[in-house]
Order: C-alpha cells, then structure tokens, then sequence
C-alpha cells in the first residue's frame, strides 16, 4: 500500500497537468477559428484558379516545361506537417503515408527525396536520410510568400531535371473530429480533363471566343507557377486547420484521462486514509483491554 | 451609364465585389480599360495601379501579380495582393523601396539570381504602393 503523502502528491501532480491539457485545448481551439477563416476566405480565389485553369489547360499538354511528362527516374516528396508536436497522431499519419510512397517508389527502382515543410516533417524523416531540403518554423504565419519560396524551390528542380515527378503528402482538414491524409501530384502539372459527354457550358455571346493578352501559352506560363504556389499554400492552410483540430482532440481527450486517473487516486488515497484509521483505533481498543485485563 | 461587376480576389480574401462603371488595369502587355459589356477576354496582370471609378469616384488600388478575366459582363482579378491606396502606409512602403534597391545594388556584384529577382519585385511592389497611395490622396 502505497503511503499516503505519495497518493495526495500524485493527485496533485495529475490535477496540475489537467489544467494545462485543458489550456492548450483552450488556445487550440480559439486558434482553430481564425485558421478556419483562413480557409475560407482563400477558398474563393483556389476555387477561382482552378476554374481558370481547367478553361486554359485543355489541349496543351506537353508543351510547357512545368507540364513536361518524362521517364520518371526521381521522385520528390513534399510533406507538410506542423512546426509542434502534442496532436495526437496527426503528424505520425502524415508521415506514415510519405514513408509508404517512399517505399513503393523505391521498390519501382526510383530514387526518392524528401521536401519537408514543418520541424515535425524534418524530424520524422530524418532517418531515411533523403531530406533535400527543409522549410522550419513556417507553419502558423500562413505567409504567401512562404509557399512562394517553397514552389519555387520546387520547380527550379524539376526544371533543372533533378526531380521527374513531385508529389504533395498533407492532411486534409475534413471537419475538426477528423483530418485525412493524403497524396497529391504537383509535377508536372497534369492539363484538367474536360468530360468530352459534358456539354460545354455555353457563356453568353460568343462562346470561348476568348480574347488572349498576351498569347495563351504564355499565359500559361505565369499562371502555372501560381498555381502550384495555390496548391502549396492550399496544403499550409489546411494543415494549420488541421493541427489545431487534432491538439483539441487529444487535449480533450488528456483531460478525461487526467480526471479518471484523479478518481481512481482519490479512491485508492481514501481507501488508505481508512485502513491507517481502521488500524489506530484497533491500537487503542487493543490498548484500553489489555489495560482492563 | 452602364456597369460591370468587379471581383477583386485574393489568397487572404474577396477585396472588392461591386458594380462599377470603368475597371482600369495593370495588363503584362500594358495598360487596359474595361467598360461594361466588354468581350470575353483573359490578360496576365503585372504589379501595378487597379483603379476603378464609381459614382465620378476613382479608387485606387495596388495589386501584385496575377491574371484577370472578363466574361458575362463581369471583371474577376485573382491576384496575389490588393490594397486600397488609401490604407496602403507610404512610409513602410518608402523604407521597403529603398531596402531592396539596396539590396539590390549589392547583390549586382555577385551572382545571385535568385535574390535578385526576389528584391526586383520587392521593389515593384514598393512602387506601385507608393504609386497608389499617391493617386488616391489626390
């Protein structure tokens, strides 16, 4: 039986720590609403792009050097995570499915290298020792012009024949109970198929009779590095959502663990408090009969 | 007079959706205006001035790269920033204009591309700032 100053100190460590789990679930979750403003006050220039996008990219597959498809002898990987930790699984999820891309593409004979964005992406990857380069502490600024210097790192390699492939691994921000990860593909930049059975929405006047200034490829040209900046930033927002969701969850879920433990210390504390009395007063009846005697 | 329907967008959110009566734009191939009921047209957007007159009243904003489109009587920019010239601070702007000729007057000995670039639109931007705020005091 453990004595009864040790019980009382634990309980009061634990209590301790449930105040703090419950202030970060407080803080992640007042943190959450502004990064959910941020996702949705982006969404309407995302959607917009990708609506642009698929007008423009029909038909000219190939052609530009971002939408170049080559034998694929490299692969990169971008994986974005966040910058801390206490979130539960979120951050291993994402990992687990990079390291899973990695090992089918390696047993397909490519070399594979890791973009990390995210000081738990660098940490996680480490080991496999295939990190090219490593963004840190960016995560949370949601700063456009840090997804800019991002893709731009990107394209220079693949443009200089480095990478063939780049794919994007981040979590999904589905609702704030559940945030899927998944794969993406950045390079190169796939033209949006138009369905040929879906009837082309007719615009009024003279339909796709567009005027270009200036010509479309080279429209092309300065709106597709812009798009993969979307896409990278795309990835940030929703991971900046995503990691405030997933620290609520496990918080929430620390404190109950904190107040179940509390119980069954306070249960045990009682218990012992109880035998210790049980065990004095039995000293002094023993005492007071054998006095009598 | 007749109006179009200006759409300004940007990663941190819609700037400006109103009906206006002329859109003025920073095109990569110059300069163009946009008046109601305009042909379905799509222009590449430099950084530079955006002004647009409602009610005999012109405003005037700055905005970074990007691309607009015209169809259905309306005018969408998706750009990169927008800011109205009349919040835009000169001072900042000043100091960022001249950090980045700076900037860039050193990084002329050396060799790097990269930054240099970097510190050229960094400077185009502090320009077109200071260009717009100094339209729309007038």
């Amino acid at each position: 039986m453990p004595g009864l100053k040790d019980v009382k100190d634990k309980i009061e460590g634990v209590a301790k720590t449930s105040q703090i789990t419950q202030a970060m679930n407080m803080v992640a979750s007042a943190k959450l609403r502004g990064a959910q403003d941020r996702m949705e006050a982006f969404r309407p220039y995302s959607d917009k792009f990708a609506e642009a996008m698929k007008d423009l990219s029909g038909g000219m597959s190939g052609s530009l050097p971002l939408m170049e498809v080559r034998e694929v002898k490299c692969v990169e990987i971008v994986v974005i995570t966040s910058d801390r930790g206490l979130c539960g699984s979120f951050n291993a999820n994402i990992l687990k499915i990079a390291k899973k891309k990695m090992k089918a593409y390696e047993a397909e004979g490519k070399k594979v290298t890791f973009v990390t964005v995210g000081n738990k992406a660098a940490q996680g990857l480490k080991r496999t020792g295939n990190i090219r380069k490593s963004f840190k502490d960016i995560m949370g600024k949601f700063q456009m012009f840090n997804a800019r210097e991002i893709s731009q790192d990107i394209t220079h390699n693949f443009l200089s024949g480095e990478s063939d492939q780049v794919d994007l691994v981040y979590a999904r921000f589905v609702s704030i109970a559940k945030q899927i990860p998944v794969a993406e593909d950045l390079l190169p930049i796939k033209p949006v198929e138009v369905d040929e059975n879906e009837p082309v929405p007719e615009k009024e006047g003279v339909s796709g009779a567009y005027i270009y200034e200036p010509e479309p490829a080279e429209i092309m040209e300065v709106l597709l590095p812009l798009y993969l900046n979307v896409q990278v930033f795309h990835g940030m927002i929703e991971i900046g959502a995503g990691e405030h969701a997933a620290r609520m969850t496990a918080m929430d879920n620390a404190t109950k663990a904190c107040g179940d433990i509390i119980n069954d210390l306070t249960q045990l504390y009682n218990k012992a408090r109880q035998s210790a009395i049980t065990g004095e007063l039995m000293d002094i009846v023993g005492g007071a009969e054998a006095l009598k005697g | 007079m007749a109006q179009i329907h200006l759409e300004v967008v940007t990663p941190s959110g819609p700037v400006v959706s109103d009906d206006v009566d002329i859109v003025t734009a920073p095109g990569v191939g110059g300069d163009f205006g946009v008046l109601a009921n305009h042909a379905p047209f799509l222009s590449t957007i430099k950084t530079g001035t955006l002004s647009y007159t409602k009610d005999k009243q012109t405003k005037y904003l700055m905005v970074s790269g990007g691309f607009s489109e015209v169809s259905n009587n309306k005018i969408t920019f998706l750009v990169e920033s927008a800011e109205y010239g009349s919040e835009i601070d000169v001072d900042r702007a000043l100091r960022a204009k001249e950090r980045a000729e700076k900037r860039l007057s050193q990084s002329q000995s050396q060799s790097e591309n990269f930054n240099q670039t970097r510190a050229e639109a960094a400077l185009q931007r502090a320009l077109a700032r200071v260009h717009a705020a100094e339209l729309a005091r007038q």
